[in-house]
C-alpha cells in the first residue's frame, strides 16, 4: 500500500463536478476520494459502475476507471464485470430511485447472488435530477412536485430490504459523518463478496432537512458496536445474527428517536465469482474445439 | 419368408405426429440420427406446441416431426408428408390435410378410443366410416402390440409398457425405410442407463416395431434411399442453436477473448443458454440473469472487462435489451446480440419461427442509434454467422444483432465439420498506454473507426464512458451542439462502413426475375427457385447475409433485373428497406403462418412475376 503512495488528490479527475452548491454528495466523494488509498490498489483496478440520477455522476469524478451506464442496471452491468474480472475491485454508486424503483431487481439479485461488489446507495428520500418528485423512500404523506396533496406510498426500508435480499454485508452512514462514513467504507472494502451501504444524503434543493436531526447533532449519531447494546433498546449487537440485524434496521427516527450507523450485518459467505470461477478452474480450461464440433454420430463422405 | 422387395426412392417426407407427451421429438430425432448415418441428404422440422403437457389427446397438445431425406442435395424439410404417422385421432385430423391424396397412413389403431376420438373432435372413427379411402393406410395396434411384448420384462409398469410405444414406431418405420439401428439402440442403453428395465423396454419395443415390419403382411416392400452425393468431408447432424453456441466458442478461441453469455430463458432461445453452460472447459461463463435487461447488461460489463460479451433471447426479451444496446452504440464497446426470432406480436406463437424481428432490431431504439444486423440462413450457416457477428462486434467496438429464427434453431441439417485450424483469426488489441501521450478514448482507427478498447487494469489510461453524449477524442460529456452532430454523423458512418463483401448472386442466363430473400428463408426459397428453373422458368436469386449495412453492389445487383421478389415471413419489412434505399419497385411475398414457407408457394410467387 505504502508503495502505491496514493492520495486523495490522486482519485479526483480532471472534471469539473457539476452537482449543486451544498449537496451532500460533495462531502461523499471527499470521503470516497480520502479513503481509496487504503484499499492498497492501483487506481486501474479499481472501477465504479453507476445508473443514472445525480449521485450516478460520481464516476465521472474518480480518477479510475468507470462506467455512468443506464437506469437502475448498475447493479446488472458490475456484475458481468465482476465475475469475468476478480482481479479488479468494482463499486456501484446509486441513489435511491435508481436502485429501488427502477433497478430494485437487479439490486436484490446481486444481493442475493452474493457479488463481489460494493454497492453504495445515496439515500435523499427524493428524485432529484428530474427536480423534486417522490421516491420509493420518501415518507407516506411527502408533498413533492408529483405528489401535491402528499404521497400515499409506504416506503420502502432500503436496509430491511438489503437483509431480505440475502446480502451478507449491510451497514448505514451519513454523508457529512466522514469518519463513520469512512469505517463503513473501510469495512465494506474489507468484505467478500456484496456489500450493501446506504448513505444518508441530503439534497439541499429538494429535500432539505430530511436528515438533520442526525447531521446538524453530532451527538444524536448512535453507533453500532459489535457485541454491545444499542442505546436504550437493550438489543445487544449480533452482525452475524439476521434477527437482530432486521430488528436494528426497523428503528427510524420518528417513531424511535433514535437511527443506527455503522454495520448491521456482517457474514462470510462464498462469492458469486468465487463460486462460478471455480467451476471455470474445475473444467480446466483445455477444451478441444475441433472435438466438440465433431462430436455425435459423425460420416464421412468420399 | 424371403426377403421383402425393396423399392428404390430419390427422396421421401416423414412426418411423425401423435401427442406432446408421446415422444415424437424423440422419435423423429432418432430416425434423423439414422437417416444422416445413411449419408443420405435431410432437412427437418420439429413442429410443437408452446404448452408441455397439453391436455392429452387434445388438438392443441399435438407435436409433430417432419423429415425430409434424399439421394441427392435438398434444402427444406419438404412441403407435404408422403408418409404420416399419427398415433392419436387428434394427430390424424391436424395432420390429414397435409398429407396428399395416395400418401401413406400409419395409426396406432388402438388410440382410436370413443374417448379419444371424441377430444378430436371425431363423431365416427375415420378408421371405419371410408373416409380416409384416397390414402395406403396400416392400421397397426401399436400401443397393444407394445405392451403385449413387454408384458415379461421385469420392473416396468403398464404405463411405462405404454410409453415406450413410440419406439415401436420408430422400429417399424427404420426397417421400412432400411435405416441403420445400431446408433438407436446405443442410444436407448445410454439414455436410460440409470434404469436399466426401461432401457430394455425400449429396445425390445424398437426390434418388436422393426421385426413386425419385417414379417407383416401390412408392409409389403421396403423402400431405399441411396446416400446423396454431398462434398467430401465429414459430416453431422446439428440444429441452428447448437451450430450458434459452437460459432460463439469458436469466435471466443479465434479472439483469445473469454466468452460470457448473459441470457434470461426464453424460447427458442433457451438451449443456447443450456449448451454453452455445458463447455465450461472453453472458460465459457453463463449467467442466468434475472431478467432479459440484466443479460444484456452483464454481457455489456463483460465486455468493458475485455470479454466478448454476448446476449442471446428472442423477440419479447429483445425488446427489453434496446436500452443496453443503446448503452452499448454510445460506449462503442463490443456486445452480441442474438434474436432466434418467433411468431408475435407480444407473446405471439413461442415455438413458431418468423422474421419479425429485422424493423425492430434495425430501428428499435431511441434516437439515432445505428447497429449492424446479419442473419443465419440455415442451421449449419449458424456456425459461421456467429463467428461473423462476433468479429464485427470486436473490430469496429459496436453492438451486433445476429438473427435467427424458431425454424433455424430446432430444425437440423447433416452439417460438414468444419476445420478449425482454417478459420480466420479475429485479431483484437488493447489500447496500451502511451509514455507523454494523453489517453484519448473516442480517438478512432482512420480505417474502421473503432475507437481504442481500454480495458480495466490497464495502468495509465484509467478513463470514464457513459450513455452522456461524449466529445470526439476525449470521451468528455459533452453539450456542445457541433460535437453532438459530429459525433451522431461518425458513428453512423462506422457502421455503415463495415466491410461485408459484395452480394453474389445465382444468376441464370437469361432470367429478369431476382428472388431477393434474408435469413431462415434460405431453403424454402432456393427451393422454389429450383423448381421454377426446372420447369423451364429463369430465376435469379439473391440471399442476403447482411442487413445493415447492405452489401455495396446490392443496389446495382437489384436494378439489373426488370422485377424483384422480396419473400419475407414477415409483411414486408426488407422489401420497405430496399424501395426506401434502392428506389426499386420490389414486389413482396409476405406470409406469416409460423410455419417455413413452402417451396410450392415461392415456385408460384415466382411463376406469377415470369
Amino acid at each position: 500500500m505504502s508503495e502505491l503512495a496514493l492520495t486523495a488528490k490522486d482519485f479526483k479527475s480532471d472534471q469539473e463536478v457539476r452537482w449543486c452548491p451544498g449537496c451532500g454528495d460533495y462531502a461523499i466523494l471527499a470521503a470516497v476520494q480520502s479513503f481509496m488509498p487504503e484499499l492498497g490498489l492501483a487506481r486501474e483496478k479499481i472501477v465504479f459502475i453507476s445508473g443514472i440520477g445525480c449521485a450516478a455522476r460520481f464516476p465521472y469524478y474518480m480518477q479510475t476507471y468507470g462506467m455512468h451506464s443506464i437506469h437502475g442496471r448498475a447493479p446488472a452491468i458490475a456484475t458481468g464485470l465482476a465475475v469475468s474480472r476478480p482481479d479488479l475491485s468494482v463499486w456501484v454508486v446509486s441513489g435511491d430511485g435508481d436502485a429501488l424503483s427502477i433497478g430494485g431487481n437487479h439490486l436484490i439479485h446481486a444481493l442475493r447472488r452474493n457479488v463481489n461488489l460494493k454497492l453504495l446507495l445515496f439515500n435523499n428520500r427524493i428524485y432529484g435530477l428530474t427536480k423534486g418528485q417522490y421516491s420509493p423512500t420518501s415518507g407516506q404523506g411527502k408533498v413533492s412536485g408529483s405528489t401535491p396533496l402528499g404521497s400515499v406510498d409506504y416506503p420502502f426500508n432500503p436496509l430491511a430490504l438489503a437483509l431480505g435480499a440475502g446480502a451478507t454485508f449491510v451497514a448505514r452512514a451519513l454523508d457529512i459523518d466522514k469518519p463513520g462514513l469512512t469505517d463503513v467504507l473501510r469495512r465494506a472494502a474489507a468484505h467478500k463478496g456484496a456489500a450493501f451501504v446506504e448513505v444518508f444524503q441530503n439534497c439541499n434543493i429538494y429535500n432539505d432537512g430530511e436528515f438533520d436531526y442526525i447531521r446538524e447533532d453530532k451527538d444524536a449519531r448512535t453507533y453500532l458496536a459489535q457485541g454491545e447494546a444499542f442505546g436504550e433498546t437493550g438489543i445487544v449487537h449480533d452482525e452475524s445474527d439476521f434477527a437482530t440485524a432486521f430488528a436494528l434496521a426497523q428503528l427510524s427516527w420518528e417513531k424511535d428517536g433514535v437511527v443506527p450507523l455503522g454495520v448491521f450485518r456482517d457474514v462470510q459467505r462464498d462469492s458469486y465469482d468465487e463460486l462460478v470461477n471455480a467451476q471455470l478452474a474445475n473444467a480446466g480450461g483445455d477444451g478441444d474445439l475441433q472435438a466438440l464440433v465433431g462430436s455425435g454420430d459423425t460420416w464421412t463422405i468420399g | 419368408m424371403g426377403a421383402k422387395p425393396v423399392e428404390q426412392l430419390e427422396s421421401v417426407v416423414i412426418r411423425f405426429a401423435g401427442d406432446s407427451g408421446d415422444g415424437m421429438q424423440l422419435t423423429g430425432g432418432r430416425f434423423s440420427s439414422e437417416t444422416a448415418l445413411s449419408g443420405n441428404d435431410l432437412a427437418t422440422f420439429p413442429d410443437f406446441p408452446a404448452e408441455i403437457r397439453a391436455p392429452a389427446g387434445s388438438l392443441p397438445g399435438v407435436s409433430g416431426f417432419q423429415l425430409h431425406f434424399a439421394d441427392h442435395d435438398i434444402l427444406t424439410p419438404g412441403d407435404r408428408p408422403d408418409v404420416l404417422v399419427a398415433m392419436n385421432p387428434a394427430a390424424l385430423k391436424t395432420n390429414l390435410p397435409d398429407l396428399p391424396v395416395g400418401g401413406t397412413l400409419i395409426v396406432d389403431t388402438d388410440a382410436f378410443t370413443d374417448r379419444n376420438l371424441k377430444k378430436a373432435g371425431y363423431d365416427a372413427s375415420p378408421l371405419e366410416d371410408g373416409s380416409l379411402g384416397a390414402y395406403q393406410v396400416h392400421a397397426v395396434p401399436l400401443t397393444g402390440m407394445t405392451v403385449g411384448a413387454l408384458k415379461d420384462i421385469e420392473g416396468v409398469t403398464a404405463r411405462e409398457a405404454e410409453r415406450a410405444k413410440n419406439m415401436f414406431a420408430l422400429g417399424l418405420m427404420s426397417w421400412l425405410y432400411g435405416r441403420p439401428i445400431e446408433s438407436t439402440l446405443e442410444f436407448l442403453q445410454t439414455k436410460f442407463a440409470k434404469r436399466p428395465e426401461i432401457a430394455a423396454a425400449n429396445v425390445k419395443a424398437f426390434n418388436t416395431g422393426y421385426a413386425f415390419g419385417e414379417t407383416s403382411e401390412a408392409f409389403s416392400v421396403q423402400y431405399e434411399v441411396k446416400p446423396a452425393k454431398l462434398a467430401p468431408g465429414r459430416y453431422r447432424q446439428i440444429t441452428g442453436n447448437v451450430a450458434l453456441s459452437y460459432g460463439l466458442i469458436a469466435a471466443s478461441k479465434l479472439s483469445e477473448l473469454p466468452l460470457f453469455l448473459g441470457a434470461y430463458p426464453i424460447t427458442p432461445a433457451s438451449s443456447i443458454l443450456e449448451e454453452l453452460a455445458k463447455h465450461k472447459s472453453f472458460g465459457v461463463r453463463t449467467f442466468q440473469a434475472e431478467d432479459e435487461i440484466a443479460a444484456a447488461g452483464a454481457a455489456l460489463g463483460a465486455s468493458f472487462g475485455g470479454g466478448l460479451g454476448v446476449t442471446t433471447s428472442a423477440g419479447p426479451g429483445v425488446v427489453l435489451k434496446s436500452e443496453t444496446v443503446g448503452l452499448a452504440v454510445a460506449l462503442e464497446l463490443p456486445l452480441v446480440v442474438i434474436d432466434v426470432q418467433r411468431a408475435g406480436p407480444s407473446t405471439g406463437m413461442p415455438t413458431k419461427p418468423e422474421q419479425g424481428d429485422l424493423l425492430m432490431v434495425l430501428f428499435g431504439r431511441n434516437s439515432e442509434s445505428p447497429v449492424p444486423v446479419l442473419a443465419a440462413s440455415t442451421p449449419g450457416d449458424c456456425f459461421h454467422a456467429a463467428i461473423e457477428a462476433a468479429r464485427v462486434a470486436l473490430t469496429y467496438r459496436t453492438p451486433v444483432y445476429l438473427l435467427s429464427d424458431a425454424y433455424l434453431a430446432n430444425g437440423s441439417e447433416p452439417w460438414q465439420i468444419p476445420d478449425i485450424s482454417a478459420l480466420e483469426p479475429i485479431e483484437v488489441e488493447f489500447a496500451r498506454a502511451v509514455e507523454g501521450e494523453t489517453f484519448l478514448p473516442y480517438h478512432r482507427d482512420p480505417e474502421t473507426l473503432a475507437r481504442p478498447w481500454a480495458v480495466p487494469g490497464t495502468p495509465g489510461l484509467e478513463h470514464r464512458v457513459g450513455g452522456l453524449e461524449k466529445a470526439n477524442e476525449t470521451g468528455n460529456v459533452s453539450y456542445d451542439p457541433e460535437n453532438h452532430d459530429l459525433m451522431t454523423q461518425l458513428r453512423a458512418q462506422k457502421v455503415a462502413g463495415i466491410a461485408v463483401g459484395d452480394q453474389p448472386v445465382d444468376h441464370q442466363e437469361g432470367a429478369d426475375v431476382l428472388v431477393l430473400s434474408w435469413g431462415g428463408t434460405y431453403g424454402p426459397v432456393h427451393a422454389g427457385v429450383r423448381r421454377v428453373r426446372a420447369a423451364g422458368g429463369k430465376v435469379a436469386h439473391a440471399h442476403l447475409r447482411w442487413l445493415n449495412p447492405f452489401p455495396r453492389n446490392l443496389g446495382d445487383v437489384l436494378r439489373s433485373y426488370d422485377r424483384v421478389l422480396v419473400p419475407e415471413m414477415n409483411l414486408g419489412q426488407l422489401s420497405r428497406l430496399v424501395r426506401a434505399q434502392y428506389l426499386v419497385d420490389a414486389v413482396g411475398y409476405n406470409r406469416v403462418t409460423g410455419k417455413p414457407f413452402k417451396a410450392g408457394e415461392i415456385a408460384d410467387a415466382v411463376e406469377a412475376l415470369l
